[in-house]
């Protein structure tokens, strides 16, 4: 079949893929263009067809699923893009969207993904079903903020054993302060604990939503799927929005392609663009033109134009992720929307850390990876840091614990890079006696205490859902972690919610885990700041042999510097290895002594033979310690190993 | 003190001693087949080493060999190799091999120094490492020996066994003063893998000493030979004076070239160390063959040969030159530390380790490693 190029009018479009392919294969089709063949070959082969733009808005709907983490979200969109046929049973694999290794051994999501699923009701009406994931842990609270604005609605999932969870709730409030519909669905229905009549008590009472609304499914199975879908057509509303008017794109993502640069997840609300746009960020008042649109089928998949309504990815010659904001709102450079998208702002990272590589001789190879690594992920910050223990070293920023775990994952991973990872700090703020306010989030600039008039570290309300049997333990802990002003209420028999206002501090170091473990996996949380509380703050600083390792130290409210300080040494004890020498540990406040342990020396380390045939052996064992000293950190004349670093962090029962 | 050491590993025992580790076969009709092998070896190392300055006949049990066999190995390195004027001609010695006709014999041969296998003069000592001697014997092979003329006489003895009482290991000790050696060598047990009294500790069935027990064997057996005049220059070596110390091990200790022939043998030189065959078979195959019976060797690199000079210098009197720590960093912090620690001393030039830091010399060298 000869192919001429030709354009042809939105009308004559429209009319023909509305008709049989196999009827327009006979017909003499070269005068319609090779846009057109594109529609019915892809038709054909059972793809996603190309919309050309010419779908109204009533056949697009933006949706997200929210869920408390492992209740099963990732399963639930793998088996709706399986459904739609995007993908073949060939290519198929669990958790298609989640497409790094992290994400896949850690059952997470970490970023976004989206993807654009073609559905035909059951009246064979056609439709764009756009699936927005976002991730599932507070940490990332923000972005999840950001999907669930390019939303008209959601499908919150509940595990039909478990039930209404703390992030369920938190996920709820968000979805109902965007105004979304919420489509309820109870998942793992096959699951012999399913209690499917008691969740649909929790999903009514609790979150006071219509049972008679609530679709029951397995994903796992693969029950309940259509009606999901029909939910999703017949109760998510077409979004709203005009081509006419000027371009508004809301970034809800963006990831970096080496060869391509930055690449833009957006909602349009108004507007269109398209190829050769030149495009305004407006928070930043960048420019740059636009090289490609499209939609995200599993793959990009490139469109003329994104619309109001859309969707899609956006690729405009943006060298770093760190020029574009999630939540920044696009617009078009010659014709300006008067007012950004509401909602704007920075993600602020709350945990900061220092990282030093093992080998000193790494710091430009660490160096390379943190801004590789940068480039596709914003919300890490990062600047210069040095120790005197460590050498040279970077100071980072976090969103959260989970984020500082990931980013150090892989940076090991995908980066081969080994480093040493300080005790995480929060943000404090100092007003000093001539007035000054100062921001410290690294204990090496914490400021000499003679000159501080007053202290303040940042203070967060963390909302715990439990079992009623575990309130005692899930008290204790929030006690034991100085948590103040709690406050109770029962959403429904046998279960509790309990809200502390607790410093940030308390919760950044191992507190989530703590709780799962006191709670057998049954209590979950969730927080938000609330904002900076005065607190009679120190420093704690650990000497070994009278030196102080720097890296180690930390600031700490005084009444838990003393428990600090003492597993500190303990831990210390447990790592360093032995030397020639008696070693003492000790913490320290100013030139107080808080506590302190020590490390006996060696006894007697040497063999008793060694003539022509033990030497290769001998030297061999000789070059493999010292393999093992290089990954030490030397403070005074104390091989220090990497791992009591790390051990310092962990927490008591481990 | 730098020409190059001969060592003749001679893989055959009458029985094995269960603590050992050395390589050794108890099927004495291979030793034809090892001399024709260690004849054709000779050959290959003909004129690559010099002359040689010291002979060292080791085992295995050299002594199991006949005077004919002995004969012959004496011919067969003394006609293609060649040695200096007044070499140092060791051979190892068990106690229930050592009669005045095979003294006299060794002497003929040439043999100016007898390492004698005491272990112990206690008997259930010597019957729990399964010797083949009892402590009368071993004073009677050591009485021989010194009537027939020989003065330089090394004793090797054992000590930190399982369970072992201080008073027993002084009573061998003070026994064998008697006897004035010229040099003992006394050998902490070490539990080797591989060897019958590592499975019986592995079981249960003997305990170790344990570190803090084995400290003080060392300190005591230190102190109290050095009392009686003799010189510490190595971990596990005394001699009663300067002359009287190993001329042939001290050679392993300083990077100087040596020759090792026979199975499992090593051998040193130029920074290149290879190693023969542990087994009397393969050994004598690859001589047929006319292969050299090497298993592996090495080239060590500067930094190789660095970290060998350090860990070697410090389990010597002699101890390390100042010079090879200096490029490490915080060299002069921790020279500080191990020395207000006690465990060396400054000698112009050199660090000497004490007795204390003996006992730690095989940390020492990590400590300046970078």
């Amino acid at each position: 079949m000869r192919v001429t190029p030709r354009l042809i009018t939105e009308k004559q479009c429209f009319q023909l893929i509305r008709r049989d392919p196999v009827d327009l294969l006979n017909q003499d089709t070269t005068n319609f263009g090779i846009l057109l063949t594109i529609c019915y070959v892809s038709k054909i082969k059972g793809i996603h067809r190309q919309r050309l733009n010419l779908t109204d808005m009533t056949q697009i709907r933006n949706f997200s699923i929210i869920a408390h983490i492992d209740h099963g979200k990732s399963t639930l969109a793998d088996r709706l893009i399986q459904y739609t046929g995007l993908v073949s049973e060939r290519d198929f694999r669990n958790q298609i969207l989640d497409t790094m290794d992290l994400e896949r051994e850690r059952g997470i999501t970490i970023k976004s993904q989206t993807v654009t699923l073609p559905y035909a009701d059951r009246s064979g009406q056609e439709y764009d079903l756009n699936l927005i994931d976002t991730p599932g842990h507070v940490d990332f609270s923000y972005e999840v903020s950001r999907s669930l604005s390019s939303c008209e609605g959601v499908l919150l999932l509940v595990d039909a054993s478990q039930g209404i969870q703390a992030q369920t709730l938190a996920n709820l409030y968000m979805a109902m302060e965007h105004d979304l519909a919420i489509i309820p669905v109870i998942n793992k229905i096959d699951l012999p604990s399913a209690d499917v009549d008691r969740v649909k008590d929790e999903i009514e009472n609790e979150l006071g939503l219509d049972s008679d609304q609530i679709i029951l499914c397995s994903a796992k199975e693969g029950t309940g799927i259509e009606a999901v879908f029909e939910a999703i057509v017949n109760r998510i509303p077409p979004p709203a929005g005009k081509e006419d008017n000027p371009l508004t794109a809301l970034i809800f993502d963006a990831a970096y392609d080496l060869f391509r640069g930055v690449i833009i997840s957006c909602r349009v609300f108004d507007g269109t663009l398209g190829p050769g746009d030149i495009i305004r960020l407006m928070s930043k008042g960048a420019a740059y033109r636009v090289e490609e649109v499209g939609c995200f089928c599993l793959n990009k998949e490139p469109r003329d134009r994104l619309s109001a309504g859309d969707v899609g990815y956006v690729i405009a010659g943006i060298k770093t992720v760190s020029d574009t904001r999630v939540g920044d709102t696009i617009t078009l450079d010659g014709r300006p929307a008067p007012t950004a998208l509401p909602g704007f702002q920075e993600a602020k990272p709350v945990v900061f850390s220092s990282i030093y590589p093992i080998a000193s001789d790494d710091y430009h190879s660490l160096a390379d990876a943190l801004e590789k690594y940068k480039l596709n992920d914003a919300a890490l910050t990062y600047e210069k840091d040095s120790s005197a223990a460590l050498g040279q070293g970077f100071r980072c920023g976090f969103l959260g614990l989970l984020h500082l775990e990931i980013v150090q994952q892989r940076l090991e991973r995908e980066y081969d890079q080994s480093f040493i990872m300080t005790v995480p700090s929060v943000q404090y703020r100092f007003t000093l006696e001539d007035g000054h306010c100062l921001s410290v989030d690294n204990p090496q600039y914490y400021p000499d205490p003679i000159v501080i008039r007053g202290s303040e570290e940042p203070f967060i309300q963390a909302s715990i859902l439990i079992p009623e049997r575990y309130m005692g333990a899930v008290m204790k802990l929030c006690l034991d972690r100085r948590g103040e002003n709690s406050r109770f209420t029962y959403p429904s028999t046998g279960r509790i919610e309990i809200r502390f206002d607790m410093p940030l501090a308390e919760v950044i170091v191992d507190f989530y885990d703590r709780l799962k473990t006191i709670t057998q996996g049954y209590g979950s949380f969730d927080y938000d700041f609330i904002g900076y509380r005065e607190s009679d703050l120190v420093k704690l600083d650990i000497l070994v042999n009278g030196e102080k390792v720097d890296a180690l130290s930390i600031i700490v409210h005084k009444d838990r510097a003393r428990d600090w300080a003492v597993r500190a040494c303990d831990r210390l004890k447990d790592e360093i290895p032995r030397h020639q020498f008696k070693i003492a540990i000790q913490g320290a406040i100013g030139g107080k002594i808080i506590s302190r342990s020590t490390v006996s020396p060696f006894r007697k380390d040497v063999t008793a033979k060694c003539y022509g045939g033990d030497i290769t052996r001998k030297r061999k064992l000789l070059e493999k310690q010292k393999k093992g000293k290089k990954r030490m950190k030397i403070v005074g004349s104390v091989m220090i190993p990497q791992k009591a670093f790390v051990a310092v962090l962990k927490s008591e029962d481990e | 003190m730098n020409r190059p050491g001969l060592y003749v590993h001679v893989p055959f025992c009458r029985t094995k001693c269960p603590y050992c580790d050395f390589y050794s076969v108890t099927s004495l009709s291979l030793v034809p087949a090892w001399l024709d092998a260690l004849q054709r070896e000779v050959l290959i190392y003909r004129d690559r080493f010099g002359s040689f300055d010291s002979l060292y006949l080791g085992g295995g049990t050299p002594t199991i060999l006949g005077s004919r066999e002995l004969t012959r190995l004496m011919e067969v390195l003394f006609q293609d190799l060649s040695f200096s004027r007044d070499p140092e001609i060791t051979i190892e010695a068990n106690p229930d091999d050592i009669t005045k006709e095979k003294t006299a014999l060794l002497r003929d041969l040439g043999f100016n120094r007898i390492s004698l296998g005491v272990q112990s003069l206690n008997e259930k000592e010597l019957q729990f490492l399964q010797r083949r001697h009892s402590a009368k014997q071993a004073e009677e092979a050591i009485e021989i020996i010194q009537a027939s003329g020989y003065t330089n006489l090394g004793i090797d003895l054992m000590y930190g066994l399982p369970g072992q009482d201080e008073s027993v290991w002084m009573a061998t000790l003070r026994r064998i003063l008697v006897y004035n050696p010229a040099h003992i060598s006394c050998y902490q047990m070490t539990i080797s893998k591989g060897t019958p009294f590592y499975r019986m500790l592995k079981q249960g069935r003997i305990q170790a000493t344990g570190e803090e027990r084995e400290r003080a064997f060392f300190l005591l057996t230190s102190a109290y030979l050095e009392e009686n005049g003799y010189v510490h220059y190595e971990i596990s070596n005394f001699a009663r004076e300067e002359k009287t110390m190993s001329r042939h091990n001290i050679k392993y200790w300083r990077h100087v070239p040596y020759l090792g022939l026979g199975p499992s043998a090593h051998s040193f030189l130029k920074g290149l160390r290879w190693w023969n065959l542990r087994s009397v078979d393969g050994y004598c195959q690859a001589l047929d063959c006319g292969r050299r019976p090497v298993e592996d060797r090495e080239r060590l690199t500067e930094e190789q040969v660095w970290l060998e000079s350090l860990f070697l210098g410090f389990r010597t009197r002699e101890g390390v030159k100042r010079k090879l720590i200096e490029g490490s960093p915080n060299s002069g912090s921790t020279l500080r530390e191990i020395r207000s620690a006690g465990l060396v001393t400054l000698h112009g030039d050199r660090i000497i380790p004490t007795r204390e830091g003996f006992i730690l010399a095989d940390s020492l060298p990590l400590l300046f490693s970078h």
